[in-house]
């Protein structure tokens, strides 16, 4: 059964200015800027472009505890056809060599496999952002054939090798559907050696701590799924929980906002600055607005107002965004520890 | 305070070394190396922690390896099969005495 998002309970948090208030009253040991500052890095500074991350909107067939989209069934924010043209015209003319495509479930976007058919036919590599259980609905069932026809890697969401923990964070039944998908996958060669298809799984905590470390996780995962349910994979990525939407209404509601949030602040690791993944994505929201990453993006924090702020801007601006990233509290989630992305940890 | 364990004071553990500053050093880099991954990775040593605390009955330890058990990436019925064992070997040490019982029994019993 679905779980009610938080503008369909009318919950104050469901506004983006009530979220970014709330974190900012938290009585946090030092802002994120002063941290930056102290290692050196402030202002956060951009390289070049290499992922153009397009959120084609909150529409989902799962609405999972943690979301940071408040993404649900009930969410009718979808990317217009304009935005769609102008994002693969910006693709076209940018040497960004990757297309990631995230939501909500992306693959309920009416225009989500001619995107990808055209970025791949611009030679692009393009990754879908998978909830796994949109291949259980009958509509989508051949969405498997699909993207391996096109070499699309595929990012998994699975929170944990237990049942009992994916489905207190992503609703009951959704380990068994998600099993059933990965066996689907792995079917047509995703996952396994030699096929050039590519099936990374994305693991975030069941709850208010930091993620395991990537590479003994990933050592566990590989053995466990394999022993448990023969199911194989490429690689697993450790994301930490963001403290929006959702995952802050949990937080809240369950006393646990103010410890997670200074055990994000006392967990800073400098060494996680140099591969943030907001140094070198340009996140593009449903309605064509730039953001430095997802998470900005939930926040309603746009891009610098120097520099372009729209998908239609960058089709007439020469230079790609150059301005500083927009930071807030919530981005000490994205340097604590081994550091987070959407590729998972950054350091070590 | 109303009681002798308060969860706050868990974060005050460092406080111990503050009249002994050598010995606490010497405490905490052995517990450090103790912990880091070696022939046992960092979560199967987590898991033992966890086993131990739930055996020695230490609330702080018990809080800590939770935590940690859930860091190192355990799941919930892989701490629980862990806390078996402990309270297994508690239980099998109050049988295995019943060896000395039956021992006794003989001697003095017609």
């Amino acid at each position: 059964m679905a779980l009610p998002t938080l503008i369909n309970t009318r919950s104050p948090l469901a506004a983006p200015a009530a979220q970014r208030a709330r974190l900012e009253a938290l009585p946090l040991a030092r802002t994120f800027e002063s941290a930056l500052g102290e290692a050196g890095r402030q202002p956060l500074t951009r390289v070049a472009a290499r992922v153009l991350q397009v959120n084609l909107g909150k529409r989902c067939n799962q609405a999972c505890h943690h979301c940071h989209v408040d993404a649900g069934p009930d969410r009718t924010e979808v990317m217009p056809d304009d935005v769609v043209e102008a994002t693969l015209a910006v693709l076209a003319q940018s040497d960004i060599p990757t297309l990631d495509i995230t939501g909500g479930a992306p693959e309920l976007h009416p225009r989500f496999r001619d995107i990808v058919a055209r970025a791949r036919g611009m030679g692009r590599h393009v990754m879908d952002r998978c909830n796994l259980t949109i291949t259980t609905l009958p509509n989508y069932a051949d969405l498997p054939e699909f993207l391996a026809a096109h070499g699309v890697e595929v990012v998994a969401s699975l929170p944990s090798y237990a049942a009992s923990q994916t489905d207190r964070q992503r609703g009951d039944g959704v380990f068994d559907a998600s099993l059933r998908a990965l066996r689907h996958f792995n079917a047509l060669g995703y996952g396994r050696p030699g096929t050039g298809l590519v099936l990374n799984l994305v693991t975030n905590p069941v709850g208010a701590f930091l993620p395991a470390n990537q590479a003994a996780l990933e050592r566990d995962w590989t053995r466990e799924l394999k022993r448990r349910y023969d199911v194989s994979f490429n690689h697993l990525f450790t994301i930490t929980n963001m403290p929006i939407s959702r995952y802050l209404e949990w937080l809240e509601q369950s006393g646990n906002v103010t410890v997670y949030m200074e055990k994000l602040v006392q967990a800073f690791n400098p060494a996680t600055v140099e591969g943030l993944m907001c140094r070198d994505t340009i996140s593009v929201a449903w309605d064509g607005r730039l953001f430095d990453c997802d998470f900005n993006q939930m926040l309603d924090l746009p891009v610098d107002a120097r520099g372009p702020r729209t998908i239609t801007d960058l089709l007439t601006t020469p230079a790609l965004l150059s301005h500083p990233v927009t930071t807030g509290p919530h981005c000490f989630g994205c340097t604590a520890g081994a550091g987070s992305s959407c590729g998972g940890s950054t350091v070590g | 305070m109303d009681t002798y364990y308060h969860p706050p004071d868990l974060a005050k553990f460092a406080e111990v070394g503050k009249d002994a500053p050598e010995l606490w050093e010497k405490f905490l880099g052995w517990y450090n190396a103790v912990f880091a991954e070696g022939a046992l990775t960092e979560r199967e040593k987590a898991l033992i922690a966890l086993a131990v605390s739930h055996a020695v009955q230490c609330p702080y330890c018990i809080d800590a390896y939770t935590s940690g058990s859930l860091e190192k990436g355990a799941t919930p019925d892989q701490m629980t099969e862990a806390v078996h064992v402990a309270a297994a070997i508690r239980g099998g040490a109050s049988l295995v005495h019943a060896v000395q019982m039956r021992n006794k029994i003989e001697k003095i019993g017609m």
